[in-house]
């Protein structure tokens, strides 16, 4: 009778032990990837919100161009863009950098990142759909 | 008895002191709070006269194609950033916060904001005035995005403490900190701050009335 408390205890504590061992397998670093690729790559110009600089730089929150481009805007993030655009109506004309570094998939889960971010409501994409329009530019690493 | 007389008095002592120190201290804290240092590496002429480092005579050109030498800050408080229009890592940050500390003091005559581009080949003055434009920066009366020759802007980069160093592997054929100074009318910079870190620029924002206060004192009272 005395026992069962500890052995209860025991018993749960083996398990949280196995379940904190079991965690990190099951949140591997891909979690979340679209969110710390922005931070990393996107988020000093285009702002952590991306709200952009006044008509410096182009948001990305609530912009119409990633509805109206998608199809274009995988190889826009490969190769880079230069030259005047128009967001929202406001007329841009600065140098984005390409992003050679990254994988077919990076990119979806980048794109598919800003797509739902800060309430956008853009159709997401696969890695499949992704490298096909990666082709375009000749642009998809097949990963 | 003596022995015990001794220890009373310097319980008493250390009493006292513990009653005094803090008064002390904050006596001291708001001396240092109310004047910002001089920074960079001071040269002793003799003992007790210390003279600290000054931004040499410049001549630059702004957006405004005016061109900008010690004369057209004068009297003025200004803050200094070296940047270029096609960076894309942290100018925007920079900028951004940079416009953050501008809008504050927008119409402020105290208030002078000098931007210096470290890639004058690509920043011509209209592509400086089309930069200023989009950020929302009409004119050059207050802020000045200037450009020079190449060496002048790295030498006087060097005098303001910002690290900024050629490098052709870079995008912009340069690398730099994104440091902000903070200037006095004599030229002496008076704070650094890193301008891509939001906290630094706030750090900024507290120094700049102090630093204000210092060159044109208003009354403790009246300002309340």
């Amino acid at each position: 009778m005395a026992l069962r408390p500890t052995s209860a205890l025991l018993r749960s504590a083996v398990l949280l032990a196995a379940a904190a061992l079991a965690l990190p397998s099951c949140f591997t670093d891909r979690q979340n990837e679209g969110q710390k690729l922005y931070a990393n790559h996107c988020a000093s110009c285009h702002g952590d919100q991306g709200q952009g600089l006044r008509r410096l730089i182009p948001p990305v929150a609530g912009a119409d161009y990633l509805t109206k481009y998608r199809d274009d805007l995988p190889c826009l993030i490969r190769r880079g863009q230069q030259g005047p655009i128009i967001v929202n109506g406001v007329h841009y004309n600065q140098v984005m950098p390409g992003h050679e570094d990254l994988t077919d998939s990076q990119i979806t889960n980048l794109l598919n990142y800003v797509q739902s971010a800060w309430g956008n409501k853009g159709e997401k994409y696969t890695i499949r759909e992704v490298s096909e329009l990666l082709d375009r530019c000749q642009g998809s690493d097949g990963q | 008895m003596m022995s015990r007389f001794s220890f009373f008095r310097s319980l008493l002592g250390l009493a006292t002191a513990a009653l005094l120190l803090p008064a002390c201290q904050s006596a001291t804290n708001k001396q240092t709070a109310a004047r910002l240092p001089y920074l960079g590496e001071p040269e002793v002429a003799a003992p007790g006269d210390t003279v600290y480092p000054r931004i040499p005579s410049f001549t630059l050109l702004n957006q405004d194609s005016v061109t900008v030498t010690p004369a057209t800050l004068a009297g003025k408080v200004y803050v200094a950033d070296f940047f270029f229009t096609t960076c894309p890592s942290i100018c925007p940050k920079m900028s951004s916060e940079m416009l953050r500390v501008y809008e504050k003091y927008k119409n402020d005559p105290r208030v002078s904001f000098v931007s210096h581009t470290i890639d004058p080949e690509h920043d011509t003055l209209p592509v400086l005035r089309d930069y200023a434009q989009r950020l929302g920066v009409q004119n050059a009366q207050q802020w000045h995005f200037v450009t020079a020759p190449r060496d002048t802007i790295y030498n006087l980069a060097r005098k303001y403490m910002a690290a900024v160093q050629r490098d052709k592997t870079a995008p912009g054929g340069a690398v730099h900190n994104g440091a902000f100074a903070l200037v006095d009318p004599q030229g002496h910079v008076r704070g650094l701050y890193d301008g891509i870190n939001p906290q630094e620029v706030d750090r900024l924002l507290k120094d700049l009335p102090v630093l204000l206060d210092e060159v044109a004192p208003t009354k403790a009272t009246a300002a309340k």
